[in-house]
């Protein structure tokens, strides 16, 4: 099994390091127009990084609402709210751990984070389940990142 | 097959030698058929799409597959009439009402042909539309999610192989009956001697109205008509849109031996419709109302489930009662025709006949004025019939033997199929002069250029579905894979580039550019707009309900663990429905969910959606449940157990995910 395990987990990091950029798909876009550029044409709320955030305070309950609203149906089956790692680690003082942009880039941007952050690449490592797209905007991603920092006893 | 053998047999007996013209059965110089750069012609690199969506019939198989074009690769199976058991498709819940009927579930069927919705008579990518010619039904398939998701039972029919081809504008797809029968009024089939064919038996062609929004369909009217076998049929386009033509054998209504019997007239028909004054007399209220059953099933894909309605009227036109309005015309047509089929330009409308020696071309002009001039040679069953040299534009002389089926490439020519030479002959439609001729390997049935039945072609290849596979490909047996051959139609002549092997037995098959098609290709759907009544969206709503001797399990799945994947309290006896929402949001995360020994099937759960697996248990004991679709690394660690425990026993509901035993404390 753990044999097997590292074999898929190889395999999935070649599979990233030959993910090709997104300047390299633009350009290929440009050169050779066919029906597949439509297909990737398609929006789609994942893959535009995060800039900087700045937070405010004290926190904005309407997104501490809205974000627990969406850590419900789609983050809680693999996220627990306190430090045990189930799927994914535990949210217990994540806000102090990461950047806000950090834990942005991860919930909307994760072939980025895979492909450049070393640190995203060492919770592949451990948790061998890449953290997956769950169709979440920035705007709902900053929300659950006010709901983690409600989380963390901020006010 | 062999009544197909047996037809040529008859064909060449008929026909005799003077038609060998062109290859026989089984044309040589198999190797030197391919020239050069085929290989380049066909090849689409690792990562890169094909040009083109081959939509195609399943035959036997009750469904249609998917194909890209050049390179021939398959791409999907899209389950239709017949039960899948590897995605669930009709053993599901959700599912199940898709394949009612008014003779209740029949779980398979016979698909023969593709027809893609049109607007203005070209491509629009919306809908696949194919006839159940069995149990007589159509069904229409997204191009956005490529399901099925609606199929509607014709009434008053038996055999729909006439169909489902669509008017210029997709208002109307046609199904018309293979077989005349004593027809279902009020719900009985009359008990009548099968001898009384002449007196009592009917055939029909039905309008299924298609909701321009929707794609819905209705059973708008039928027409009720001779006691003939309705084949094929096209739809006018352009100055011809307002009609319909279709081929008729069996002219000599004939209820025994048709090989023999229904092959005895010169001349059959092509029926020509005015479906346009059909259509407004109905709205003027002309039609006469009939009891009928038939079922009307159709699938939401907000609530992921599908609702089965029995319909009860039907509104029947008799064309005889309104020969003033011109609705019906019969046009003499050589031998037996099979294929009908109409020029990109709406001018011409192309009969086959299958047992004929030329391939006969009428003038939708001539039809016109034919008909202004009342210019008939007599009447059938009621009916007039034109002059055959009033309504030809000409005939294709010595084309081959055993014409069936013609495609156009929108630049002016004609490429008919036949199965008994065994070839494509490209012809000029103007001229009617014969230009090419390649030989299929082997006996071609239906054959498909992309847009060719269209208003405008896309041309570039012709794709040759043939019956007889043979020594194409490596032996498996007695039964061998269908094959399907593709030829370059971009120069003068066409040029043999591939063989691909296909599922099923295809019959008729479209081809449309992927950029028609692909940008509207449905990745998931949205958890946040599931509507399914027992959705769990989110761990927190999983949980197990029991409701006297159901037990509703309200399960998620997310890579990598269902919630709960601990379950107890369920008792022999009890009927268990796991209702699994796939929690995922991303493309191409589907999971699968199998309960060891289940007698139903197992189901796929794409993201977003909400699917069922009804479960019977049927010992006591610990059973596993896993999903089947790899999902993840940990996708071997994605399973549970459900205890079964006997009737009338104590052990209570519960259920769990990730709860362990405390230490030291021995579990019940």
């Amino acid at each position: 099994m753990y044999a097997y395990r590292c074999l898929t987990l190889f395999v999935l990091m070649i599979s990233l390091v030959h993910c090709t950029s997104k300047e390299d798909a633009e350009k290929a876009a440009k050169t050779s127009p066919s029906p597949v550029e439509a297909a990737e044409e398609q929006p789609e709320v994942h893959g535009t990084p995060v800039g900087a955030i700045t937070l405010t305070n004290p926190l904005n309950k309407e997104w501490v609402a809205q974000g627990q609203a969406i850590y419900d149906t789609k983050c809680l089956a693999c996220h627990k709210l306190d430090a045990t790692r189930i799927v994914g680690p535990g949210w217990k003082d994540v806000t102090t751990r990461r950047k806000p942009e950090w834990v942005m880039n991860m919930i909307t941007n994760v072939e980025m984070m895979l492909e450049t952050d070393e640190e995203a690449q060492k919770l592949l490592e451990q948790c061998l389940v890449r953290m997956p797209n769950q169709n979440i905007t920035q705007a709902e991603a900053r929300s659950i990142y006010e709901f983690m920092r409600s989380n963390d006893g901020e006010k | 097959m062999k009544f197909q053998h047996l037809t040529i047999l008859a064909a060449v007996f008929i026909l005799g030698p003077v038609l060998l013209t062109s290859p026989g059965c089984k044309p040589k110089n198999i190797g030197s058929a391919v020239e050069g750069d085929a290989a380049g012609k066909t090849y689409v690199a690792p990562g890169k799409y094909d040009e083109f969506y081959n939509i195609v019939s399943g035959g036997f198989n009750g469904q249609i597959s998917v194909y890209g074009i050049p390179s021939g690769r398959m791409l999907r199976i899209i389950p239709v009439f017949s039960q899948f058991a590897e995605n669930g498709w009709g053993y599901s819940e959700e599912t199940k009402p898709m394949l009612n009927t008014s003779h209740g579930f029949v779980p398979w069927d016979d698909s023969h042909h593709i027809a893609l919705s049109t607007t203005k008579g070209e491509h629009d990518g919306r809908w696949a539309f194919v006839n159940g010619n069995n149990t007589p039904r159509i069904a229409r398939i997204s191009l956005s999610t490529f399901r099925t998701e609606e199929i509607i039972e014709i009434p008053n029919s038996s055999g729909n192989h006439s169909s489902p081809f669509l008017t210029e504008n997709s208002e109307y797809a046609i199904a018309g009956t293979r077989f005349s029968y004593p027809m279902d009024n009020d719900g009985a089939n009359p008990d009548v001697s099968i001898n009384s064919y002449k007196e009592n038996f009917k055939g029909t062609v039905s309008f299924i109205g298609i909701n321009p929004e929707s794609g819905r369909m209705n059973v708008a009217f039928q027409l009720i008509l001779p006691g003939v076998n309705f084949d094929l049929s096209r739809a006018g386009k352009g100055k011809s849109r307002d009609w319909f033509f279709f081929s008729c054998y069996n002219t000599e209504q004939a209820n025994t031996l048709l090989e023999v019997n229904a092959s005895q007239k010169d001349k059959d028909f092509i029926m020509a419709v005015n479906w346009k004054k059909c259509e407004e007399l109905v709205k003027a209220g002309k039609g006469q109302k009939q009891k009928v059953r038939y079922a009307h099933n159709v699938y939401d894909d907000k609530v992921h489930s599908a609702t089965s309605t029995i319909e009860t009227e039907v509104i029947v036109l008799d064309p005889k009662q309104f020969i003033d309005q011109g609705l019906v015309y019969f046009m003499p047509c050589p031998k037996s025709p099979h294929g009908c089929d109409t020029d990109p330009t709406g001018s011409y409308i192309v009969g086959s006949g299958k047992l004929a020696a030329v391939i006969p071309v009428f003038s939708f002009d001539k039809i016109q004025k034919a008909i202004a001039d009342k210019n008939y040679e007599g009447m059938y069953d009621g009916l007039p019939v034109l002059k055959y040299d009033a309504v030809l534009h000409g005939e294709v002389k010595r084309p081959g033997l055993g014409p069936l089926h013609t495609e156009f490439d929108g630049k002016g020519f004609a490429y008919t199929s036949f199965f008994v030479s065994s070839e494509i002959v490209k012809w000029n439609i103007e001229t009617l002069e014969v230009v090419d001729r390649v030989p299929t390997y082997y006996s071609i049935g239906h054959l498909s250029i992309p847009g060719g039945p269209t208003a405008k072609p896309h041309g570039k290849y012709v794709i040759a579905y043939n019956k007889i596979t043979k020594d194409r490909y490596l032996p498996t047996g007695p039964e061998l894979t269908q094959s399907a051959q593709m030829y370059d139609i971009s120069g003068d002549k066409m040029k043999l580039l591939l063989d691909f092997p296909t599922v099923g037995e295809p019959h008729y098959a479209e081809a449309i550019p992927a950029s028609l098609v692909s940008p509207k290709s449905v990745k998931m759907f949205k958890i946040e707009e599931n509507q399914h009544p027992y959705a769990a969206k989110g761990e927190k709503e999983a949980k197990v309900v029991r409701e006297g001797k159901k037990v509703h399990v309200y399960m998620t799945s997310i890579r990598s663990h269902f919630a709960p994947d601990n379950i107890e309290g369920v008792k022999m006896g009890d009927e268990v429905y796991f209702h699994v929402t796939n929690l995922e949001q991303d493309w191409d995360v589907p999971h699968g969910f199998a309960v060891k020994g289940s007698n139903n099937a197992e189901i796929l759960i794409m993201p977003g959606e909400t699917c069922t697996l009804k479960w019977v248990p049927d010992r006591v004991g610990v059973i596993p449940v896993y999903c089947t679709d790899f999902c993840s690394a940990l996708h071997q660690e994605m399973q549970g157990y459900v205890r079964v425990s006997p009737a009338g026993s104590n052990v209570p509901l519960k259920w769990s995910t990730g709860e362990t035993p405390e230490a030291g404390l021995p579990s019940k």
